[in-house]
């Protein structure tokens, strides 16, 4: 990939941010999120609540399926591979899908090594729990981070912790002296010219958007006051009682986080959240996949 | 000078840090009190135009805006922004303030695949770089509208009376001004 595609491709998160972007099953449910305002939809055959409950492994989606939610609106279209599977990536690529997630979401098809996503044209996102992991996805060439979060289960602890250990690792990046940036990069195991950037800019080099977990409008808005520069919202939206409304509601939250007073007049009369399954008592943390 | 910034979603900071480097002060809107203050010009930034546009309505922002625009308030659209003004897209039933006598095309380069950069004129500047993302381009020009930039052949910046629009992104080039400078320049201070 060359440097100006990967420009390109983080200049699209750029466009993404302060959106909500939805995980849709079926073009309706994709027509509803792009009416609802979101600024992206993520095509995946079944969310990850669903992918849950069934278990099993989880792959990439049918490209028949994800072609009809492309088909069905005019907003960028993300689907998710497995870790480490770059030929479900070569063909995601080969449906001009606008951003592929290496998800941790899916059964990982490798245990050790990530795509190598700078062989690729299509932008590339991916989860991370922590600083060292996100700076190790990007130095495979993900133009864009999400928080891992623990999909799936309403709970919004997981995403708040990996947020908070994000910011947590840049701050501290930034407060080291330039001779002491060398061992940094070490302890985290990730490339010095990463962890140079982020002590000269005080933070990453792509945008980072945060997922896993949020389920209500108040959830996005703590998201984004951490520091997310968007969100993403998986089982949130079409688990709950009333989808369109939720939407819209996690949409207008997500533009004015910082206003208490909108936030409440939104968080009104949504219906029933998702039910939720505590993030503590699950047995398989989707998040510990592919560190 | 103050220039308002509608920061409902989309690459709106960085619009803001060009205006930092110009010295220009500004503020952003998120909700209705904020339209109604008093600002000498309005950009629209890049974003989703569908996710813009709808908030712009559920925010009870539209109405103030268009007339503000209506009645003359210099506005300057990138990508989002330029589909945000249009009187017509060709591959789209919504319509938002269309204040601006052009017919645009949506995602008119296809898909993220087919975002591209390069070089091109602008009005008198030459060499300006431009970065399209998901862009769209201006098919059709009507009444008071000035072509100022064509690229392969297809319409991309244009201005008519108080309003500009590039289907490109200036504020996505680091250390580069100029479009903004144009803005301020030619249409706040001419007004």
């Amino acid at each position: 990939m060359s440097e100006s595609r990967y420009d390109l491709n983080k200049n699209l998160a750029q466009m993404l941010k302060g959106g909500v972007i939805m995980d849709v099953t079926t073009p309706e449910q994709a027509k509803i999120a792009e009416a609802a305002g979101a600024c992206a939809v993520m095509a995946l055959e079944r969310i990850p609540a669903d992918i849950r409950a069934a278990g099993g492994v989880s792959r990439m989606s049918d490209p028949k399926m994800i072609k009809g939610i492309q088909n069905a609106v005019s907003i960028p279209v993300m689907a998710k591979a497995r870790i480490g599977h770059f030929v479900e990536a070569q063909i995601l690529e080969a449906l001009e899908i606008d951003y592929i997630d290496e998800s941790e979401v899916l059964s990982p098809a490798d245990d050790t090594y990530h795509i190598d996503k700078t062989k690729f044209k299509v932008p590339f996102v991916c989860g991370a729990r922590n600083l060292s992991e996100a700076l190790r996805r990007i130095a495979e060439g993900a133009s864009m981070i999400r928080t891992k979060g623990e999909a799936g289960t309403g709970d919004v602890v997981q995403a708040v912790r990996h947020m908070r250990a994000i910011q947590q690792g840049i701050r501290e990046i930034v407060s080291l002296r330039d001779d002491e940036l060398y061992n940094k990069a070490k302890e985290l195991a990730v490339p010095y010219d990463l962890v140079q950037y982020v002590h000269n800019s005080g933070k990453l080099p792509v945008v980072n958007f945060s997922a896993g977990g949020v389920a209500t409008p108040a959830d996005a808005a703590l998201m984004m006051q951490l520091g997310a520069e968007g969100v993403f919202v998986g089982s949130g939206i079409f688990k709950s009682g009333n989808p369109e409304k939720r939407a819209k509601a996690i949409v207008k939250a997500v533009t004015n986080y910082n206003d208490p007073k909108v936030l409440a007049e939104l968080s009104e009369d949504l219906g029933e959240a998702m039910v939720g399954i505590n993030a503590d008592e699950i047995e398989i943390l989707l998040a510990e996949r592919g560190v | 000078m103050k220039i308002a910034i509608t920061a409902l979603q989309g690459a709106f900071l960085e619009h803001e840090r060009i205006l930092e480097e110009l010295g220009v002060e500004y503020f952003e809107i998120r909700k209705k009190e904020d339209a109604k203050k008093e600002f000498d010009g309005l950009i629209l930034p890049g974003g989703e135009s569908t996710t813009i546009g709808k908030l712009l309505y559920e925010l009870d922002l539209f109405h103030i805006l268009k007339s503000k625009i209506e009645s003359g308030l210099p506005v300057f659209g990138t990508c989002a922004g330029l589909i945000l003004l249009a009187k017509d897209i060709s591959n789209d039933d919504k319509r938002y303030f269309s204040t601006m006598n052009i017919t645009v095309k949506r995602n008119a380069y296809g898909r993220q695949l087919g975002s591209f950069e390069t070089t091109g004129s602008f009005g008198s500047l030459e060499s300006v770089p431009m970065v399209f993302i998901r862009a769209p381009y201006i098919e059709k020009t009507g009444d008071d509208v000035e072509v100022l930039s064509v690229v392969d052949g297809n319409i991309v910046a244009a201005k008519q009376n108080n309003q500009l629009v590039t289907a490109f992104h200036p504020e996505l080039v680091k250390n580069f001004v100029d479009i903004h400078k144009y803005f301020i320049d030619e249409i706040i201070t001419k007004r």
